[in-house]
């Protein structure tokens, strides 16, 4: 039974459609990628999900733990249990890395060191510094994991979790993410990133707004890799080519 | 006296200050209720003389040539009463080389119809140092006014800083007027940073003259303005001179009925000058706001969660 289930979701933004009936089940406990060329959706579909401004009005219906939340804002969605990571997340002037991090775990008594270790951070030197320009974007982007681990949710949804981050900080994210699955934590990457794809347990290829074939990670990291990357077809599926390439 | 003892207890009570942060051997202050002197202590190469003037005091300060005051000097500034004026009428001398950082607590947790008046004149001679920062604590009824004035002027190398904060309390009416003129290889850096709801006016008008080689200068002002506030900044730098930097940095959030309008003036009259500006008016980032929501923050939490931010 999936602990989240987009059924049969459609967006139109600007009179363009940008979803076409969009079906995912996501599986409590595991590793999805919802993954796809540029301009595919992912992130629309993530944003959807998390119920952000502008990504409301939709066709269709989001459950969560069986609960239908297409109606709900974003923090009551939060409330439930889900949250999303930014591949650029914000800046905040004059609000420290502290602040953020108890914001995010509903408390003042937060394990600061366990959280920022975790993403290969210090307490002695980030605590109290302002998540704001003087920290790079990949700085930002292991404060805004530690503040999803702090806040501790059922489902993560990260888009493009290793954009701007190097390579021994992913290696270090996919450790957390391991962590994360083993005590039943559900993660979805947004990604079109072969090393992220390859954590997955299951994956979601999207083209155009489509999902054209959901399998495990296994079976869709070849097709991605020849048919996504660049993709040929300039972002218009073959959605039956690619199901018979996925499925052989 | 007992009755300035109590006086002088209850204002850094309001404040927010300790009364033993003030009571060691080497650490000057200096506590003003109304037009009285309720106590003071003095360090050496740290001058102040008080006087009746006109329809106020007359608050002079001196630091010596190349004396470093190594702690902070607490200035108090204050009434209890409801209703009242004071004006302070300040001549500032910190001389060549010299070392000076104040904190100043203006303290007004009872107005109902009180007048805070500030006519400053400051010099900060060459090499010297001069931080001022003023943290303004109100009580909830805003009745009071804040209009403080001052004419600053930084010599060659030296350097000002001033740090105006009114986050406590109901702001009820400011308005600022600061204006400097910084000589050559002088630093002026001049923040605002307040706090204003319900029918709370502010003003703030910031002026910087960066008249030298290599003078610098950035103005920064920070206001949040909720339910009816309104809020108008006007910030100018000019740059009359080969090197000089500047920046004026406006930043305000409006909610509810707030109103803000900001200024930012550059002017530059040299071409080996340059001075910029930036203004950003309006309500919290969507980015910053749906994060902290997607965290599981309200949408008021995560608002004034932002604005504490901005304005700390």
């Amino acid at each position: 039974m999936g602990i989240l289930e987009i059924d049969n979701v459609s967006l139109t933004l600007g009179g363009k459609q940008i979803l076409h009936h969009v079906n995912v089940d996501i599986w409590e406990g595991h590793v999805h990628a919802i993954v796809g060329p540029n301009g595919a959706g992912k992130s629309t579909l993530a944003s959807v999900i998390m119920g952000l401004a502008g990504y409301r009005d939709i066709e269709g219906r989001i459950q969560f733990n069986n609960k239908d939340i297409t109606s709900l804002s974003i923090d009551q969605r939060a409330r439930l249990g889900i949250t999303l990571g930014w591949q650029e997340p914000a800046r905040y002037e004059g609000l420290t890395v502290r602040s953020f991090l108890q914001a995010a775990a509903h408390t003042k008594d937060v394990d600061f060191d366990t959280y920022l270790n975790q993403v290969g951070l210090s307490c002695e030197d980030y605590l109290d510094r302002a998540v704001d320009k003087t920290l790079s974007g990949g700085e930002r982007k292991k404060i805004e994991l530690a503040s999803i681990l702090a806040m501790d949710p059922q489902v993560i949804m990260l888009d493009e979790p290793d954009s701007g981050i190097d390579v021994g900080t992913l290696e270090k994210m996919f450790e957390v993410i391991k962590e994360l699955k083993k005590k039943g934590t559900t993660v979805i990457f947004i990604t079109h990133s072969l090393a992220v794809l390859r954590q997955a347990d299951h994956a979601f290829l999207m083209c155009h707004g489509e999902i054209i074939e959901k399998n495990t990670a296994d079976k869709i990291i070849p097709y991605f890799e020849d048919r996504c990357i660049p993709c040929p077809h300039k972002n218009i599926p073959d959605k039956e080519e690619a199901q018979r390439a996925i499925r052989a | 006296m007992p009755s300035e003892h109590n006086t002088t207890q209850e204002l850094s009570t309001a404040s927010g200050l300790k009364y033993a942060d003030i009571k060691s051997k080497d650490v000057a202050h200096l506590f003003l209720h109304h037009h009285d002197v309720v106590s003071s202590h003095l360090v050496p190469g740290l001058h102040v003389d008080t006087k009746p003037h006109k329809d106020g005091i007359f608050v002079t300060i001196q630091v010596e040539k190349n004396v470093h005051i190594g702690k902070p000097v607490h200035m108090c500034f204050g009434m209890l009463p409801k209703t009242g004026v004071q004006h302070i009428y300040m001549q500032a001398i910190i001389e060549s080389g010299a070392h000076l950082d104040v904190i100043a607590h203006c303290t007004f947790p009872n107005a109902v119809n009180v007048k805070h008046l500030m006519d400053a004149t400051i010099t900060v001679e060459d090499h010297a140092h001069y931080a001022y920062f003023e943290r303004h604590v109100h009580g909830e009824n805003g009745g009071i006014q804040v209009i403080p004035r001052s004419h600053i002027t930084v010599k060659d190398h030296g350097h000002f800083s001033s740090e105006f904060e009114l986050l406590k309390g109901r702001v009820g009416s400011i308005d600022i007027e600061y204006e400097t003129t910084c000589h050559a290889h002088g630093v002026l850096e001049m923040n605002a940073r307040i706090n204003g709801r319900k029918d709370d006016v502010i003003k703030i008008n910031e002026i910087g003259h960066l008249v030298g080689p290599y003078a610098r200068g950035v103005l920064t002002s920070r206001v949040a303005v909720r339910d009816q506030a309104q809020a108008n900044i006007y910030n100018k730098i000019t740059a009359s001179a080969a090197y000089a930097r500047g920046h004026v940095d406006c930043k305000e959030i409006i909610q509810g009925q707030g109103i803000a309008k900001a200024t930012p003036i550059v002017e530059v009259s040299h071409p080996k000058a340059h001075v910029t500006h930036e203004a950003s008016l309006g309500s919290v980032d969507s980015k910053q706001l749906q994060t902290l929501m997607a965290r599981g923050l309200t949408e008021d939490d995560a608002t004034d969660l932002i604005i504490d931010g901005l304005l700390s």
